[in-house]
């Protein structure tokens, strides 16, 4: 978390990021630019999702439908702050010659999305029923 | 007569593939601010609503601004520089930006 907010500096300042090392091989960083759009791509699906499930399950619950929804643009948000972050880490670690920082978000992200299309399911199934 | 030399090209065309990418992500962004222009102006039109709507359309003009301004960049020549940390981090507070509209327009 630390790490985090000292990064997020990082974002707004790019002499900082240019200060240290040097430049790496311009395709690697275009393929880091490309790894980061990807990021913001799945954010963007993650909120229209979320705007999906609020306007074409009209018939679901309103806690269920608004729950879901913010549910689904709270993983946008986080999703596309992450994607800077990482982003960030790994120019500078391309700077620095070090490896590339790994990350357990991938893995969480996939676990969320299979939870909310498992309770997706269920109640669409119920919702069907009753 | 011999022409001049062409520019080193890259075989693996990395500035096309990151033009294009960016391309992916304008759309992406263009079908989020077109279901927010949706959510704002399906039920009960209001002030507010057309304001947060508003918002949203200025956001999405902003990422299409960074879009071109980024594929601009890359066309410029053959070996572009990597993107500036302030631009790729406006991109993504464009995309939260997005949700944060959402969030008000659901509750």
């Amino acid at each position: 978390m630390i790490e985090f907010v000292r990064n997020v500096r990082l974002w707004f300042a790019p002499e900082e990021v240019r200060r240290e090392g040097g430049t790496p091989d311009y395709r690697f960083s275009l393929a880091n630019e490309r790894t980061f759009l990807a990021w913001l791509r799945t954010a963007l699906a993650l909120i229209g999702g979320g705007f999906a499930v609020d306007q074409f399950l009209p018939d679901l619950r309103w806690g269920w439908r608004a729950g879901l929804a913010l549910a689904l643009l709270a993983a946008g948000v986080l999703c596309s702050l992450r994607a800077v972050n990482h982003w960030v880490r790994c120019e500078r670690a391309m700077r620095r010659g070090e490896d590339l920082p790994v990350s357990r978000f991938p893995a969480v992200l996939s676990v969320v999305v299979a939870v909310v299309a498992l309770v997706m399911a269920v109640i669409v199934l119920v919702g069907w029923e009753g | 007569m011999t022409a001049a030399p062409e520019p080193a090209r890259d075989p693996g065309l990395q500035p096309e593939r990151t033009r294009l990418a960016w391309r992916r992500t304008t759309l992406a962004a263009t079908v989020a601010a077109v279901l927010a222009g949706r959510a704002a102006l399906h039920a009960d039109v209001t002030a507010p609503r057309i304001a947060v709507s508003g918002l949203c359309a200025l956001l999405w003009l902003a990422f299409l601004a960074l879009a071109n301004a980024r594929i601009h960049a890359l066309a410029a020549g053959p070996e572009p520089a990597a993107i500036a940390p302030r631009r790729a981090t406006a991109a993504a507070l464009c995309t939260v930006g997005l949700a944060v509209c959402g969030a008000v327009l659901i509750l």
